[in-house]
């Protein structure tokens, strides 16, 4: 699985992108935040304040209970503020 | 119908030239061109970087200006947002959209814009005397965007 962190959650997390592979069991957008949180202080804080992360899947915006699996792009990333 | 995200400036006359050409279907074209501010929340900016995520940007924008397509009669429609270091003055976004008539023209021009500021992988970090901050989403965005919001009451959520 490929993971993408932009803006503050790349600075927090200090990376722009990785490939993990999380354990089997880890198979929704949910369970796969809270597994990231426990993985270290950065990821920790990161992930805190779980009201202010978005994530996509597949270049799709995705809800807690929706499906990740192995070949899935996964980006996390704050409310946007474009335009 | 189109979408570019580059970091490039763009020439707003010649963009609206380029989109009407020769179709005179179009009776009202409506324009918006968004420009960085030297001021927010009381902080001096000496210039702003937009970061995006590129594979889902124009993704994203596409979808933004199909859905504004199914939602109003429009002849033309053009979104165009730049990323990369950007200074106050300088353009950052300009959508337009052109009908027979304007009311369609400045409503789908609005809902452009409002869906674009919430929906849109971009995020600015901004440069002040204190440092570099990441911009915070505004509730007042996600309000905006929200008018355009179908009610329907079939809705499975």
């Amino acid at each position: 699985m490929k993971l993408l962190y932009f803006a503050w959650l790349k600075t927090k997390t200090g990376m722009a992108e990785e490939d993990v592979t999380p354990p089997e069991g880890v198979a929704t957008v949910g369970a796969l935040l809270d597994w990231l949180e426990g993985r270290g202080a950065n990821f920790a804080d990161a992930l805190s304040d779980r009201g202010a992360i978005r994530v996509a899947v597949n270049q799709t915006y995705a809800k807690p209970g929706d499906p990740v699996g192995p070949n899935d792009e996964v980006a996390l990333f704050p409310p946007v503020t474009g335009g | 119908m189109a979408v570019r995200v580059q970091a490039e400036d763009f020439d707003v006359g010649k963009e609206l030239s380029a989109l009407t050409g020769d179709n005179h279907a179009i009776g009202g074209l409506a324009v918006f061109v968004g420009l960085v501010r030297d001021l927010a929340g009381g902080s001096e900016i000496s210039a702003m970087t937009l970061e995006h995520y590129p594979a889902m940007t124009e993704k994203m924008l596409a979808e933004i200006e199909a859905e504004a397509q199914s939602r109003w009669p429009l002849e033309a429609s053009l979104i165009i947002h730049r990323f990369g270091r950007l200074e106050p003055g300088d353009q950052i976004v300009m959508v337009a959209a052109a009908s027979a008539h304007r009311q369609a023209a400045f409503e789908a021009c609005e809902f452009l814009m409002d869906w674009l500021k919430t929906k849109a992988p971009f995020w600015k970090l901004e440069e002040t005397e204190q440092g570099a901050q990441w911009v915070d989403a505004r509730d007042s965005d996600d309000t905006a965007a929200a008018r355009w919001v179908k009610k329907n009451p079939d809705a499975a959520e």
